[in-house]
Parts: structure tokens; sequence; C-alpha cells
């Protein structure tokens, strides 16, 4: 049996909020905890297959071309080689988020400088390893392959807006600001290197990775195989991170599913650190322009945000950067445009909060100069250009907590003591400054499936091949759950990250949570249906608490047979149409620059945010944690470099791409506004996985000015640059 | 990694013997030396374990100290005299990596510890340092870690540590061991190369030359800093360094010892800026005049231009740290 | 006769090939998966074990080096049925996200109390010498060893820094 639901109005019912076990919402510790603890939480690699071959990639040292030729002959001969792999079905790219096909093949034809074309499989690690170093190959170079994102031509993407004229308010306008801003491209850096082990027994693919949505990359691996689905099983239940680079299948699995179908035995391919920065997704660099025109009053009267970012050739994904600027503030002359230049660099896709990561911290920096400009405080600027609606297609706001977050914010995080002029607090060698910024980002739902059943012994099972790739899925589902069914939470199992199970929504766009636990709620809202119907009650006044109902009898007594199933199917309808649907917020960052040396410290930060009803405040404030220290290291550490002669990224791992560590992230204080989003999802959750680093890295940067005078149009804001800026 | 033979030394002249081939190579804490294998940088064939020949202890040398070149950089570090007679050394050394390196990194493998240029380290990129002749990949691609002193056509790679700073400024000595029972000492600051037309020596060992031993000559008077700046606040590789020894003497710097990282192919020092600063009064103007000392040769690649104002700018912060400068 | 490595109170055989890292010896050979791979080249931390009761990175040395040696992994400090103090602060504390790095995590804090307790300095010390005193900014800086990408860096702090206090106070009533 299945709930449907395809949710075309607002769910106002909050029907959650109606139960009685109390749970949900709740600051529980994660269920799957003292596995991930005590190291029994098994990872992709880590599944033990007996006879297991061991596969190494090798990639291409050249930007672009056509491998002609394979000495596997010679490689055949070293140590331990049991095959070289250079099927046409091997990958030349990992797979966007959602593509649901195969990503671009074959390998043979190379894209960029370090593209993979080949797997090296051998009987120990160190035997494929030490032969994918020495892989004779030959190639047919094309020279001339554009590599310089700010010299190519670049093509304009659909979905412009142009309202009004922009350019003539600037020119009536009682204070503007154009600026133009740079960010340099990152990396997800997840801290789990992709990795693959793939087992066919004759009739059926099993392949352990680390994928976050599953019902996409079932789809992607057999089409890349050439495979139908219900011969493939995928399992992930264990990811470690992911943040956009596992959203679609990558080279590991391709070619260890390609060695285990050629060779019969199991191919387990785990990527090096360096194969996971060169070939994986990077974030595209961006050029942003920004101009805003105000009038007397602070209040915008124009709004230009254009951008350009980069991709190879064929690649549909653009770094959407002006996702949240198309209704954050108001402006009624309005121009955002977004191009992209092709260029030869390893694939541009998804790292966490695509868009609105670097787009927001260049806004708000435009933003904090316009306050200076007019002499309104910078939080009371932004409160005055709140719009009402959507400024360009007038639709209305689902919830809209940005008033809420900024002024709770300020007070919580003691805005008003600063001064708001540079160069105004110095301790020692240090300046003293802070800076806010607004959080914006839209909110996503998508199809989602999952299974609840009832069991006679009064415990309940989830089960989706939805995926946890450290949000805390497992745990929140399990709330849900105990929630609807007034169950204790230790009788709800959560079974994810299996093809086996019904296809959740992926963990992706921070709609995970809302778009799952929503289907899981129709489950739940069905197994209680069912109950009532024992009792010969209605639903909606169906009290169960503690495992019981509200006579105190066993709920598992009323289930018949081995239990009951039942299947929540969500669809997302046209609110997405009819509404605005956003998460809110707002950073407040206090820092000190090194006047000598320009090195900048965060002393505190605070992050107020409104993402619909909070499903526990523990994880919720993680994710929030986690967005903020990204944040960190996109204002002053992380910048993926490339180089002009080949395009290769060059600084290719964990030491040289700086991710912030433990003493660069202070004390960061996170305020959960909590609301009801009744368009968001039918359980009035919305995203929150992203919204902690969208616009966090302008709160940084604009302190940097506040403390040292400082007025950086680059991120990440490294000594070098702050030195450069800071007045003498 | 390469296949390789793993033989274990058995006493000194056993390592030398095993490690005269050029193909051969010793190892003792094999943090730096692994990474370097398995992307295949290094490839020996054979390998020599000096674990067993103990040359762990560390100390009293006359007046000075002895730090045995297997003492592990922990060790070194948190020994009391280090930490009360020579500061500067247990700063430079806490200042680099991580907790975990330090406990597995050994003194003499410090000081060998190879560049993080990310041309040296990407075996399918050119680098005259790892394979002689095939250009310098950083002078026309990405040169931001870079030296801008002392740098050559060859060669623009720096030396990536922070003790060997410090044991310049401490006017170190090395204690090596060389094939046949003969032995040498090499002071500190003649022990690194410059990178010129030999970018692939980053010091003057011979092959089946052991380090034993550092020594540090008798402790001095005077404020002891290391100063390191980094792009994030912890385990980050220098920008640049300084190393300072500095005394003043009612309103007179008598002595200013000063080493630096990041700059160099080697640990800088120069005695000219020492000369500069002694005798006089401290004031920003004579750190100005210092800086120019230093930099009078300073050389960006673009990427790097950055580090010849970042220099200036962290001397005369520690100047004016050890002098007590106001700031 | 084999030269033994013992891990976690058991003794097993040095792994022929010599390459085999000590990463890999627990995670291929014993299948001790917990010690996870990060980057393989000691910049993550992911990796950090107890070798005799000293933490490393066990990515950055060979197996072949430690015959003799007695090695602790994350599943040698508790077990979900038997969690270490540290561990159980991780979950109360949520101290990881993912999970992936958490092990090292762990391990590193394990011997970080330890550190502490002998008073070595650290980058973040003001006085080399002296007692040493567990502030967040010492704990942050011992820790910076150990990256996290989910970024629960602030939640790690306070379950450390609970346990910190707890052995301090056993210290103080013993």
């Amino acid at each position: 049996m299945t709930v449907h639901m395809k949710q075309d109005e607002p769910v106002t019912d909050n029907r959650l909020d109606t139960m009685h076990q109390g749970v949900i919402g709740k600051p529980l510790s994660r269920l799957d905890g003292l596995a991930k603890v005590t190291g029994t939480a098994p990872y992709a690699a880590e599944y033990p297959l007996e006879n297991c071959l061991e596969g190494v990639l090798v990639t291409a040292k050249i930007t672009k071309g056509t491998v002609t030729h394979i000495d596997v002959d010679a490689a055949l001969g070293r140590d331990g080689v049991v095959a070289v792999i250079d099927d046409p079905k091997l990958a030349a790219r990992a797979a966007q988020g959602t593509a649901g096909e195969a990503p671009a093949q074959p390998a043979r034809s190379v894209g960029y400088w370090g593209q993979p074309i080949a797997l090296i499989v051998a009987e120990t690690f160190e035997q494929a390893r030490d032969a994918s170093k020495h892989l004779g190959v030959e190639y047919v170079k094309e020279n001339g392959a554009p590599l310089d994102p700010d010299t190519v031509a670049a093509e304009l993407q659909d979905g412009a807006t142009r309202q009004g004229d922009l350019a003539h308010a600037m020119t009536r306008a009682a204070h503007s600001v154009d600026a133009t801003y740079t960010t340099q491209g990152h990396a997800s850096a997840a801290m789990e290197p992709h990795a693959a082990i793939a087992h066919w027994d004759g009739e059926k693919l099993t392949v352990y990775a680390s994928l976050q949505m599953l019902n996409y990359n079932i789809a992607e691996l057999a089409d890349a195989l050439d495979l139908d689905e219900d011969r493939i099983r995928l399992v992930s239940r264990y990811v470690g991170g992911g943040f956009g680079s596992k959203l679609g299948i990558s080279e590991d699995i391709i070619s260890a599913s390609v060695a285990a179908m050629e060779l019969g035995r199991p191919v387990r391919v785990v990527m090096s650190r360096q194969h996971v920065f060169q070939t994986i997704m990077r974030r595209s660099e961006t050029t942003q322009r920004l101009r805003l025109a105000a009038d007397n009053s602070g209040k915008l009267i124009g709004f230009g945000h254009q951008a350009r970012v980069s991709n190879l050739p064929g690649e549909s994904f653009a770094e959407p950067v002006l996702q949240s600027s198309e209704f954050l503030y108001g402006g009624e002359n309005r121009l955002l445009e977004l191009e992209v230049a092709r260029i030869h660099r390893v694939t541009a896709g998804s790292v966490r909060a695509p868009g609105e990561a670097v787009g927001m911290p260049a806004l708000e920096a435009a933003m904090d100069i316009l306050a200076e400009k007019t002499g309104i405080d910078p939080v009371e600027l932004r409160l005055r250009n709140i719009p009402h609606k959507h400024p360009a297609n007038g639709t209305p706001f689902s919830s809209h907590k940005l008033a809420e977050c900024l002024t709770q914010g300020a007070r919580a995080f003691g805005w008003d003591e600063g001064p708001r002029q540079p160069l105004q607090r110095r301790e020692g060698e240090w300046w003293i400054g802070t800076g806010v910024a607004s959080a914006a980002r839209v909110h996503n739902v998508n199809e989602a499936k999952a299974r609840v059943t009832l069991r006679p012994d009064g415990t309940a099972v989830v089960e989706s091949d939805m995926t946890d790739i450290g949000t805390g899925t497992y745990t929140i589902a399990a709330q849900i759950a105990a929630e609807m069914l007034g169950l204790p939470i230790d009788r709800v199992l959560v079974d994810l990250g299996d093809t086996a199970h019904p296809r959740g929504p992926g963990s992706g766009g921070s709609w995970g949570a809302s778009s799952v636990g929503s289907a899981i709620y129709l489950a739940c809202k069905g197994l209680r249906g069912k109950l009532a119907d024992m009792l010969g009650a209605d639903e909606e006044s169906l009290v169960l608490e503690g495992g019981r109902t509200s006579d105190g009898t066993p709920i598992g007594d009323l289930v018949r047979g081995e239990g009951w199933s039942i299947e929540g199917h969500y669809t997302p309808g046209k609110n997405a149409e009819n509404w605005t649907v956003a998460g809110f917020g707002a950073f407040f960052a206090q820092v000190r620059v090194n006047r000598f040396t320009g090195e900048t410290r965060v002393d505190r930060m605070l992050g107020a945010f409104g993402f619909g009803r909070v499903l526990n405040a523990k994880t919720a404030r993680s994710q929030c944690l986690g967005g903020m220290t990204w944040s960190i290291g996109l204002a002053l550490t992380e910048a993926l470099m490339f180089d002009p002669t080949d395009g290769h990224l060059v600084n290719c791992d964990l030491a040289e791409y700086h991710v912030p560590v433990h003493r660069d992230v202070p004390d960061c204080e996170v305020l959960l506004v909590e609301e009801r989003d009744p368009v968001a999802s039918p359980i009035q959750a919305k995203g929150i996985g992203e919204l902690g680093m969208c616009g966090g890295a302008a709160a940084i940067g604009n302190a940097i000015y506040n403390a040292s005078g400082a007025r950086i149009h680059a991120y990440p804001m490294t000594p070098e640059r702050i030195l450069g800026a800071m007045p003498e | 990694m390469k296949s390789f033979d793993f033989q274990r030394a058995e006493g000194l002249d056993h390592a030398a013997r095993l490690t005269v081939p050029d193909t051969a190579m010793p190892i003792a804490g094999g943090t730096n030396l692994l990474d370097l294998m398995k992307l295949q940088v290094e490839t020996p064939e054979t390998l020599v374990d000096i674990n067993p020949l103990g040359m762990a202890a560390i100390e009293d040398h006359g007046t000075g100290l002895r730090l045995g070149a297997l003492a592990t950089n922990t060790a070194t570090a948190v020994h009391p005299r280090v930490r009360s007679d020579y500061p500067v050394l247990s700063r430079a050394i806490l200042a680099g990596a991580s907790q975990q390196l330090r406990n597995k990194a050994t003194n003499g493998g410090n000081l060998c510890q190879r560049t993080r240029c990310y041309y040296f380290t990407n075996i399918d990129q050119p680098c005259n340092k790892r394979e002689p002749g095939s250009g310098c990949g950083a002078r026309q691609g990405i040169a931001h870690l870079h030296a801008i002193l002392g740098t050559s056509d060859q060669c623009i790679a720096t030396y990536p540590g922070d003790m060997a700073v410090a044991l310049s400024a401490l006017d170190a000595c090395v204690e090596i061991a060389s094939p046949g029972g003969n032995g040498r000492n090499v002071p500190i600051r003649d022990f690194h190369c410059l990178a010129g037309d030999t970018p692939w020596r980053d010091n003057v060992l011979e092959e089946g030359e052991i380090i034993t031993a550092i020594t540090l000559p008798a402790p001095v008077r005077g404020r002891q800093i290391y100063r390191k700046v980094r792009e994030r606040s912890s385990y980050a590789f220098a920008l640049v360094s300084v190393a300072a020894i500095v005394d003043i003497d009612e309103g007179i710097i008598t002595r200013a010892d000063l080493a630096f990282g990041g700059l160099a192919h080697k640990p800088w020092h120069d005695p000219a800026i020492g000369d500069m600063l002694l005798g006089q009064a401290p004031n920003y103007a004579l750190f100005d005049r210092a800086a120019d000392a230093l930099l009078a040769g300073a050389r960006g690649y673009g990427e790097n231009d950055f580090k010849i104002p970042l220099a200036r700018r962290t001397l005369a912060a520690v100047l004016a740290q050890a002098t007590g400068v106001e700031l | 006769m084999a030269e033994k490595i013992t891990v976690n109170g058991v003794q097993h055989d040095v792994p022929a090939d010599p390459r085999t890292s000590l990463l890999d010896f627990l995670r291929y050979h014993l299948q001790l998966t917990g010690t996870k791979k990060g980057c393989d080249h000691g910049q993550c931390g992911a990796c950090t074990v107890l070798v005799n009761g000293v933490r490393i990175n066990s990515c950055l040395t060979l197996a072949a080096m430690h015959p003799g040696d007695s090695v602790t992994t994350i599943e040698g400090l508790g077990t979900p049925d038997h969690p270490s103090p540290l561990q159980r602060a991780f979950v109360d504390h949520d101290g990881f996200q993912c999970g992936y790095c958490t092990p090292g995590q762990i391990c590193s804090a394990t011997a970080l109390i330890q550190e502490i307790a002998l008073d070595w300095p650290s980058d973040a010390s003001e006085d080399l010498e002296g007692r040493i005193a567990a502030t967040d900014e010492e704990i942050r800086e011992r820790m910076s060893g150990n990256l996290c990408r989910c970024g629960a860096y602030n939640n790690i702090i306070v379950a450390i820094r609970e346990t910190v206090d707890a052995v301090a106070e056993e210290d103080r009533d013993a």
C-alpha cells in the first residue's frame, strides 16, 4: 500500500505538533553515533569481500586529445598486475547531480589534464598503485584548448532577469555601488575519498560506494554500463561527507564495475586524494559585477548582479551564482545575468551551496559598501530592503525570517556596541572589527519514497535508499516515525543507503530531510489510519504515546500478520510556481587583522537562521556550525589554483588546499529562529545544510574592513590580499 | 610505491655502506620520505631503516646541547633545556606540522625534508629538481609558495621547514658520519644549498653520509622569537618565517641573530642584517633599513611578489616585539 | 620466525611486502577499518593511531618499521557497548557529522589529554615552561592535525573539554 501526496497547496495542519511522543525537534544524539565513534560503521571501501582485487586509476598527462595506444602488455608484466581496464564504458568525468544518465564517455577522449583514462587492477594496492605510475600511454594531442576563464568568450545562460532600466537608476541614485568581485575555485574535499567495491555474481552487480543520491546514481550506472537497473544494487550506508562531490557517479564506481564484470572477482577502487581533487567536481571561480542604486533613505531602486563562471564544454551545470539575488532585496530596476566560459579544467559542479556560497558573499560585500556610503547601519540597511514579495515574478514568500534573524542576531551578538568606522579598535598588533551579512538559500524539495513497517513487537522499520552523509538523516527519520507512531525512539530502526529499498530524494540541495521526512510522514499517516481502523477511531484523534494507545493497549498488539508496511510517496507540486520559498538568516563576525602581516583570525561568529521546522535541534545546529566553518574557509583560506599552461589543478592535496583547521574556528553561536513553513513541505521543514554558508564569508570580509580598513574585492582574503589593501 | 629492498641498519658503518649507492636511502621517521615515495618522487631500490642505531639522546655537550639525529621533533621541542635555553627552537618545531607528525619526525630527517613545490611533487610536471633538465614548472606556472631570494633560472623552490630556520639563527652545527668511519661537522648555515645550477641538491650530504646529531652552542642572552606567517592558523607551511635572537643593553641592540624561512632554497641567513642592527637604538626606520638589507636582491615571480612586503613587515613585527618598541 | 606487531593487544605477523603502510596493514590485512584513510600523506589526521601510547599518522609509517610495537586503534579504545569517555562525549556533543574523521579525532584527543598532563607546550602556549592550562585555544592548536570537513570543530572541542575536565577532577579527587 502506498500513500501518495502531490503538494500543490500549503499544509497548515502542523500534524507533527499535535502528536504526543514529544521527540520531534528534540536535540537527540545521533542513532548512528556509537557506530561512528567506535569505528564500526562501514564506509564504502570497508566491506570485506573475499578475493578482492585492487584498482588504481591512471590519469591523462595532456589537456585535450585522444588516447591512441595503451601498452597493456608491459603493464601485465609488472608484479601482481591482473588487468588494464580501458573499456569504452569508462567515464571521462563524474556525473553532475541529478543527471540520471551516464557521464561523458569514453575515457579515451581527454578533455582536461588529470582525467582518468584507464584502471590498473592488481592483487594488492601497492602493486596497482606502482603500476599506475608506469603505464605506457600514447596520445594525439590537440593544442590550443582554452584554459583562462577571463579571456575566452562566454555563453549567456537562459533565465536572465531584465526589468526596468538599471543604468538609468544608477545615474539618478542618491547613492550607488558598482563593484566587481572575484572568488576562486573550491573543492568539496570530503574526508572520505571516493571509493567503490564492485561485485558481479554473473547476474547482478552489487556496488558499495560513497554516494549522495542513489535514486539517480543507479540510473547513471545502469546507463554507463548498459545494464538494466534491476540488475544493480548500490549500497551507501555511511558516506564520509559529500558536499556535492558525490551527487553523481564517479570514475571509481564505473571502472570498478567494469573491472569486476570483466574479471569475475570483486574489485575495489579507492581514489587517491590527488585524484579526488583532480577528477571530481570543482566549484567554478567567479567574476561578479554588483550594481546597487539606492535613494536617500537607503532603499534600493536598482539592483544588478552579473556573473561569469566556467565549465568544460558539454557540461550543463553553471554555478547558479544569482539564485538568491533574484529575491533577497528589492529594487524595481533589475539586471541579473549569468554567463559561462568554456575552458578545459576539471569539471565544474556542485560544491556545498552551489551558487549562494559565492554569490551571497559578493552581494553582501557590496551591501556593506552601500551602508557606508549611505551612512546607515548595515543591519538597518538590510532591514529597509526586504521586499514584501518576489521583486521580479511577484510571487509571495512562503515565510520570511530575515528581519527576525537580523534583529535577534544583532542583539545576541552585541552588534550595536561596535564602532562602524574602520581602524577604531586595536589590541597590540591586531585591529579588531565586526561585520554582518544576510543569509539566503532557495528551498527545494524532491520526489521521495520511504517504506515504514510497523511490526507486532511494537517496533517500526523505516526503509529508503536515502543517504545520511553526516546530516543526521538516520536520526530525524527515526524521530518523525517515532513521533507519528507514538513509539519510543529506540523502537524505530532506520535502514538507509540501499537501492533494495524505495527510492528516496537523495542528499543534495538541502532537500533531503524535508523530502524523505515527508515520505516517512505520509507512510506513518497511513499506518495511523490502519491503527485507527482497528480501534474504530478516526486517525486524526488517535493518541499514541510510549508505544501504547490512549487506553494503554500496546500498539504492536493491534498489528496483524507479520506487520504492516506502507510506502509514503511525496511529490512536489505547484508550490514552486506559486510561492518563493527560501531559508533566511544573518551572520555576525568579529575578526582580528594583524597590522603587520595581514593574518586574520575570526574571534567569534554568530548565525541566526530561520528554516522552517527544526527536526532535531542538535543536528540542525551542527549543520549550521558546519556551514559557518565553511564560511571561514571561503573567506580566508580556500582557493584552487590552476596552471596557466596546461590547466592542471596545482594544489591538489590537503596540505596546499587549505580547509580550515581546528584553530581557525572559534566558538560559534547558532540561533535557531524556528517557524513553520506550510509551503516548504508537509512537515513544514526547509533545507538546512547549505544556508549556514550562504553569505557568512561576507560577514568576515566586512569585519576585516571594519577592523583594518582593507576593502577587498576578492575571496579568499589572504594575508597577501589584505596587505595589498590595508591603508598604511 | 615502487618496490624496494628493506634493510635494517646494524650499525653506523653498516648503514653508511648500505646507503652508498645512489639507489639507496636511509629512512628514519619517514614522514616526508614515504609521502614522496607514494608519489614516486622518490624511488629508492633499497630502503635502510636507521632507527635501530639509537642516536635519539638529547644531552649536554660542553656548555651547549647535542640533539640526537633520531630524537623526534617532539622530544626535542619539549626537552627542558631546549625550552629554557633555546626557546626559539622549541617554538619553531611547535609551529610546524601537527603533533602526530612531530611525534614521528626526527631531527635528522627534518633537515632533509624536501620542498613543497607543487611541480616537484607532481611527477607528470616538469621540475629540474626532480628530473634535471625537464624545466621549471613553477616559473611558468603557479609560484605562490616560491622563493624570492637566491633563486636560479633552474629552480625557485623553497626549503619548507621551520626547525632549521631556528637552528640557523642559533648557529647550530650538523654532525655527519661519513662512510669509512670518518665524520665531519657542517655549520647549519652551510648545510643547505642554493639551487644554482644543481637544483637536485638540497644539502651537502654525500652518498653514504648520515646525520648523527645537531649540536647547539652555549646559550646566549637575549629574547628569542619564532614568528611564522601562514595561510591558516595551524598545520600549514610558512609563507614567511623569522627566527630571531635579539638582545638589548641600555637601549642599544647588542645581539641580532636572524634567520628566515619561506624565502629561499635554504634557511636564509645574512650577517649584513645583524650588522646593520648592532649598536643601534631600535626604531621602525632601523627595522626598515634591516629589511632593505634582507631584500636587496629579492625578486618576485608574479604569484609570490607579495612575499617581499610580507617579509619586510614580518621582520618589523619581530624586531618590535624583540626590542619592546611600541607597536 | 616472523616478526610480530601487537594491535589492540593481539599479536600479528608483520606483512611480507615492506611497502605496506601501517594504515593499510590495519585496514586491509587486519580488517580494522575504524582507522581511516583520508589523504594517505599525513595531511588530514584521519589515520591517527597510538603506537606505544604516542599518536602518529599511520599512513606515513611502514608496518615493517614497527616489530615489537604496540598499536592501539579506535577499536581498541572502546566498543559500542563499552565506549571510552571520549567516545561517549563525542556522541553526546555531536562531535562529528559524517563520522569519517572521527576515529582519528578521538585517537588524537586521547593522546592530547596525556600530553597536556605532561605539560608539553604547543604553539598556542604562552609559556614554554611550567604547567599547561587546557584552554580551548590549546586544545584547538593540538587538534589542528585532524581535519574535519563537516565542520564539527566546535562540538569536538566541547567533547574534549568535558573529558579533560572530568579527568582533572578525578585526579583532584584521587
